[in-house]
């Protein structure tokens, strides 16, 4: 399984990457491979400022159901459009073209605190 | 947890693994789309050996199946099966099956749910008061439901009889790649057609029937398969599934198993049922699609139009072969006719559906 070493983790399965004060946001290839095929993405957070660990949204795979939580703190800006029509793009390429969301951060430095690559590593066994 | 006698096997070939009724099984190898896809279009194996298997023999067997369980056996000649229930005193259901007729009037072979072995077992005990003979063979029997429309065209070259036009629910005994005393069964949990086979695990069968399989499937791209989907099969037919659509609570009229229960014959709670039938039941399982967007599952709340309760959902997936999302669930008789309105409480947002026919595919 793989875990880019340029982003960071939660223990929700969730990795960001930050680029100024843009992040983008999505599943790792553990949590996609858990879930299975997905369906869709369900986001009806956009436009809203969440604190970190909120619910932004869900998602549908065939045979369960899981929620989505933000890593850190900011606005939501943008949903995967491709996804609408391309759900397995989460499936094949999570930390590419499967990516979910992306949001303005309140504070950039509060991705400090994530789990890097090798300690997510260590969590998901 | 026990292994199946192929555990080792899914462990090597890379499937996702997971404890089913205290088995290790697969749940899935390259994803559920894929493999419920491989069934439909071409041909795929599932190990089911986690399955419970019960022999009753001698000249009392075939009266204590007809005490247990809701179909009429004695309809049953050597070479064929039938679906089946066992009610308990209540109504309700103690585990759906399928008789095999070995021997008439001698020799049957009861398959039931692999959570249920136990409580099958003591169950039908109960039962035997005239000493039928019985024995559990779950644990030494392999099972293998080899399904899809390809299925029996490949299988075809390993065995001596005919499986190509083995009518439904009937089955042959014989060869099988080189084992003997093979159970090839017209069934199957699929709707995709194919056959289930039941063998001993003894000098190695298993290891030579699983590999006699994907060698005579190589060029026709057989696949190993998971349970995941397995569900998904047998939910885009309408099956219930033991558990989730049926259990001890829900009676066979509800559940629309009216076609396996026989009111010729005495059974445990035919009374019951029979006044149930000529009340009406207060409930139906009834299949059903999603109109808005929304994936139905295992315990949702069924609603009507102002958001009252009306039933619950029983089984509810995305349904690989339509695109579409469906569901079993029960609803109120009044809300159960085919095109009924009706909505999922889908993380308290209703999102509407309706009544469907089921198979769905």
């Amino acid at each position: 399984m793989n875990f880019p070493a340029n982003l960071r983790y939660t223990k929700d399965h969730e990795w960001i990457s930050l680029e100024g004060n843009v992040a983008t946001i999505g599943i790792t290839d553990f949590a996609q491979h858990e879930l299975g095929d997905i369906v869709y993405i369900d986001v009806n957070t956009l436009g809203q400022t969440l604190k970190a660990e909120e619910l932004f949204g869900t998602v549908e795979a065939v045979k369960t159901v899981s929620d989505l939580f933000i890593p850190v703190a900011g606005t939501i800006t943008k949903v995967n459009s491709l996804l609408e029509k391309e759900p397995e793009l989460v499936n094949n390429d999570p930390y590419g073209k499967g990516w979910m969301i992306k949001m303005t951060v309140s504070n950039a430095a509060d991705i400090n605190a994530l789990m890097d690559a090798a300690a997510y590593q260590a969590v998901v066994g | 947890m026990k292994n199946t006698p192929f555990t080792q096997k899914h462990i090597a070939l890379g499937a996702k693994m997971a404890e089913f009724a205290g088995h290790n099984m697969p749940i899935s190898y390259t994803g559920i789309n894929d493999e419920h896809a491989a069934v439909r279009n071409n041909a795929g194996v599932f190990d089911v050996s986690h399955m419970g298997e019960f022999i009753l023999k001698g000249e009392n067997a075939l009266d204590l199946i007809q005490r247990v369980t809701s179909n009429d056996a004695s309809k049953l000649t050597p070479g064929k099966a039938q679906y089946s229930c066992l009610p308990n005193e209540q109504g309700g259901i103690v585990d759906d099956l399928i008789v095999y007729c070995i021997e008439e009037n001698k020799v049957y072979m009861l398959v039931v749910n692999a959570g249920n072995i136990q409580k099958d077992w003591d169950w039908i005990s109960k039962f035997n008061t005239k000493n039928a003979e019985m024995h559990n063979i779950s644990d030494k029997t392999c099972l293998l439901a080899i399904q899809g429309p390809n299925a029996t065209k490949i299988l075809q070259p390993l065995v001596d009889t005919d499986i190509m036009n083995l009518k439904y629910y009937t089955f042959t005994k014989g060869k099988f790649a080189g084992v003997d005393n093979v159970i090839v069964s017209a069934t199957g949990y699929t709707g995709a057609g194919g056959v289930e086979i039941y063998f001993e695990d003894k000098d190695g069968a298993a290891d030579k029937i699983w590999d006699a399989i994907f060698a005579a499937g190589a060029a026709s791209g057989i696949k190993p398969l998971g349970l995941g989907a397995r569900d998904t099969l047998r939910l885009e037919m309408g099956y219930c599934l033991y558990g989730n659509d049926i259990d001890d609570t829900t009676t066979p009229l509800e559940g629309g198993l009216g076609w396996i229960t026989k009111f010729t014959k005495d059974f445990t709670a035919k009374d019951i049922l029979e006044k149930q039938k000529a009340e009406g039941v207060k409930r139906k399982l009834v299949g059903f699609e999603m109109i808005d967007r929304g994936i139905p599952r295992h315990d949702y709340l069924i609603k009507d139009a102002v958001g009252s309760t009306i039933g619950k959902v029983t089984s509810g997936t995305q349904a690989p072969s339509l695109g579409k999302a469906v569901g079993l669930g029960y609803v109120a008789t009044e809300h159960a006719s085919p095109d009924s309105e009706i909505f999922i409480d889908i993380r308290n947002t209703l999102v509407k559906a309706k009544v469907v026919k089921a198979p769905f595919v």
